[in-house]
């Protein structure tokens, strides 16, 4: 094993746990923190606003997700879109925050699975329809909800698009995850059929999902819990 | 002619600096010369980014960084219907509403399936390299059309909406990017061959769950410092996956990747530098604490990754 292995650089790592628990501005920290590596690499300054640049120009496309539909899905939230999204998710009667996202979290994982990942989405579908749709249901069940709790359901509608996005998306076997690990392994001389990669996904897919959904089931329990806490004070 | 990502580039370069100059002109955003200066500059960088020097990027860049971090950023009133219209919008369009909504992910399905292999004069319709966004692209278009037409409302009045998001998320919105942009500097720099030589160095992998357990458990962590599950694999795989569980302990191959990755993935839903899965989402939703996805997210993600450690660690012989 070669000693030279050059360990400064990770003082930039240093300053992202740090930044992170002092609660600095997480935009401060990434730039602070890329100061740091710079010249804990010992690069020079003109270098290390190259590699900045170049890596800045390179990565533009990751934000289009985010920005491209902004202007339809803000259009249509001022004409009422998530006002009808919670007036339909109302008129179900079992409908609860828990059971719903239930819905969504295997919808999202197992289109994810078929390659769709494109059909779920935070701007797209968590903050004009599911977060308001989960909030409504909630709502219908036990009338208007505190404050904490309406935040608590929005996270939880995030973390379920996130999770069934993540677990789904990789046992797909056209995705970038399965590609990249193929390639990987074929430089160290090792073959596998991306297949069987996909394939063995599969165990922690569905034990994730598993135990997202138990844990939304325990949403619907902590909502009630807290709506009748914040009666009894009232 | 070939749809590309450029295109899109262009397209949001334009809403970028529409948000820009909407804030300039915004007497009610108490910040509204730093803020047109921070879109206005991200509007540059979409438009004319690949022609211009990488180190005048970096440098500018960095003046965004510094204008978001000492509370350049601000939102300007945000201007909706009223509530009364909003109750007319909503009786009259009823359901119809949600078909421009579902528009977007129909047509970047459509785009990234059935488009796919489409040419035109020869070259692909859709550019090959960037499918999913392209097609996304096409499909964020289309829904712009599809509402415009159901509410009657005009593109610009999109546009206002989009910069009303847009203002509402602030810095969130670029985190992401200058995170990616941290991830490609630590590779760069070595820092994942220094957490490799760190793990291997200095953990004892005499037993397989031990292994199989630092593999794991390295790869979240390794995900929580970059942000990104992509970045840890190869370091993780390297250094410990390949050489210990494959080579001393005869794991199977694809076993240890598929589970790797997943466990990976557990790490990026606890770390706020995965920022577009974990912070973003926050300021989308309006609320007051950024982390409140990630704390939503970790009574899944833990067990999960203990789950993988029995997987991995039972599965990887059979």
């Amino acid at each position: 094993m070669q000693s030279a292995v050059n360990l400064w650089p990770l003082l930039g790592v240093v300053v992202v746990v740090a930044g992170f628990l002092l609660r600095a501005n997480p935009v401060l920290v990434a730039v602070a923190a890329c100061g740091v590596t710079g010249v804990a690499a010992a690069m020079p300054v003109m270098a290390l606003l190259e590699s900045l640049g170049t890596a800045f120009v390179k990565t533009r496309n990751l934000p289009l997700i985010l920005l491209l539909p902004l202007a339809a899905i803000g259009l249509l939230e001022r004409f009422g879109l998530r006002e009808q999204a919670q007036s339909v998710i109302a008129k179900v009667r079992s409908a609860t925050a828990g059971r719903l996202l239930i819905v969504y979290l295997f919808a999202r994982e197992s289109t994810a699975a078929m390659g769709l990942t494109s059909l779920g989405g935070h701007p797209t579908m968590v903050r004009p329809l599911v977060a308001p749709m989960a909030e409504a249901a909630a709502e219908a069940q036990h009338g208007s909800l505190p404050e904490r709790v309406r935040h608590r359901i929005r996270a939880m509608s995030a973390a379920t698009d996130n999770i069934g996005l993540f677990f789904g998306e990789d046992i797909f076997v056209a995705f970038g995850a399965i590609v990249l690990m193929h390639t990987i392994l074929q430089a160290e001389g090792i073959e596998v059929n991306p297949l069987h990669i996909a394939l063995w996904g599969i165990p922690t897919a569905i034990t994730a999902f598993v135990i997202h959904a138990w844990n939304l089931r325990r949403l619907d329990a902590e909502i009630e819990r807290e709506v009748s806490a914040a009666k009894g004070a009232a | 002619m070939t749809l590309t990502i450029e295109h899109f580039y262009i397209l949001v370069g334009l809403l970028l600096a529409s948000v820009a100059i909407m804030n300039l002109v915004d007497r009610s955003n108490p910040r509204r010369v730093t803020t047109a200066l921070f879109w206005g500059l991200y509007a540059l960088l979409y438009l004319a980014g690949e022609r211009m020097a990488p180190a005048a990027v970096g440098a500018l860049m960095i003046v965004m960084a510094l204008l978001a971090g000492f509370g350049g950023v601000k939102a300007g009133a945000p201007r909706t219907l009223d509530p009364e219209q909003r109750r007319a919008s909503v009786a009259r369009l009823g359901n119809r509403i949600f078909i421009p909504a579902l528009l977007l992910p129909l047509v970047t399905v459509i785009g990234a399936t059935v488009l796919k292999d489409v040419q035109i004069g020869g070259l692909p319709m859709l550019d090959p390299a960037h499918l999913t966004l392209v097609s996304m692209g096409c499909g964020a278009v289309v829904a712009l059309i599809g509402a415009c037409w159901l509410t009657r409302a005009t593109p610009l009045q999109g546009v206002r909406e989009a910069r009303r998001l847009v203002d509402a998320m602030s810095w969130a919105v670029v985190l992401p990017h200058i995170l990616a942009v941290l991830g490609l500097l630590f590779s760069e720099a070595g820092v994942g061959k220094a957490v490799a030589h760190l793990t291997t160095t200095y953990i004892g992998l005499d037993s397989a769950f031990v292994a199989v357990a630092v593999y794991c458990i390295g790869m979240a962590l390794f995900t929580i410092v970059m942000g990104n599950g992509f970045a840890a694999f190869p370091v993780m795989a390297g250094g410990v996956g390949i050489p210990v569980l494959i080579g001393v302990y005869g794991a199977n191959p694809a076993v240890m990747a598929a589970i790797g990755m997943f466990s990976a993935y557990c790490g990026t839903l606890m770390t706020p530098m995965a920022a577009n899965f974990n912070i973003v989402p926050a300021a989308l939703l309006d609320l007051p604490d950024k982390n409140a996805v990630i704390r939503a997210q970790i009574p899944s993600a833990l067990p999960i990754l203990i789950a993988n450690i029995f997987l991995l660690y039972f599965l990887m012989n059979l």
